[in-house]
């Protein structure tokens, strides 16, 4: 049952994600990302990891696509109507088959490893997902937190200066 | 649970097919949300190696990867938006001199 819910996700997240690289107008493009997020945000859920979907869900789907989709309608961008570059375009997608490619071999020889923790499903549903997130993030991850709300601050002066007319 | 292995082949396809975004389309936005693909592709393995391993810190690292994610829109979509005000075109191919 979860194997079979898994590959109808995986399909429609391949499916989306192919249509946001083919489809011409960026409109069109923006909302199967959308999709595509979404999907993605159901394979968090999978792997027990509640927090994490939601942040997608919240983030990606309502503020970076948002976001997107208004500078779309803002510079009214039109679908393409030249006609691209075919050897630019066999060549870019030879690179990402090899890509492809190229991971999953890796995938095939390598082995798992790694740091060991203790979360498994059992105490996830005790202390509860964002719990564990948290300690993490106020404890051992403190200083990179902090880092992140400098890193904010910059991004936001960025925007302003960079959207200006005249600085 | 389902093995690891689908996780991560599902990943490196979507990983795949943002490079093809990337590499083949000439729209800057369209690229620009190839290249956000490819960081969720990433977010996924990060978060199937936590969940296999046991291990809370790789979603952390996601957490840090969606907050540059954000600010990587903020600040790419103010750029966006200077560059059309010089050029009438976020097409790349107009994206070849350094001069405004």
């Amino acid at each position: 049952m979860e194997s079979i819910f898994f590959f109808v996700v995986a399909a429609v997240a391949v499916i989306c994600s192919l249509l946001v690289v083919t489809c011409k107008n960026p409109i069109n493009s923006a909302l199967s990302l959308v999709m595509t997020f979404f999907c993605l945000a159901t394979f968090y859920v999978m792997l027990d990891a509640p927090f994490m979907a939601v942040t997608q869900v919240i983030v990606y789907a309502g503020a970076i696509m948002v976001l997107i989709v208004f500078v779309i309608m803002l510079l009214n961008v039109k679908a393409e109507t030249v006609k691209p570059n075919t050897h630019g375009v066999l060549a870019g997608t030879a690179v990402g088959v090899f890509t492809l490619f190229l991971t999953c071999w890796f995938l095939l020889k390598g082995s798992m490893s790694g740091a060991v923790g203790n979360m498994d499903k059992a105490l996830i549903e005790k202390t509860g997902h964002i719990e564990l997130i948290g300690k993490a993030l106020f404890t051992d991850f403190l200083l990179p937190f902090e880092i992140t709300s400098l890193l904010l601050l910059v991004a936001i002066i960025g925007a302003v200066i960079l959207a200006k007319k005249k600085i | 649970m389902l093995a690891l292995e689908n996780y991560l082949i599902l990943s490196a396809i979507l990983f795949s097919i943002g490079t093809i975004g990337v590499l083949t389309r000439r729209n800057a936005i369209v690229i620009f949300m190839c290249i956000e693909m490819m960081l969720n592709a990433v977010n996924l393995t990060l978060v199937a190696f936590s969940r296999y391993l046991g291990n809370i810190d790789g979603q952390i690292f996601v957490f840090f990867i969606m907050t540059v994610a954000a600010a990587e829109a903020a600040v790419g979509l103010a750029l966006m938006i200077a560059f059309y005000k010089n050029r009438e075109s976020i097409d790349v191919e107009d994206i070849n001199v350094m001069k405004l």
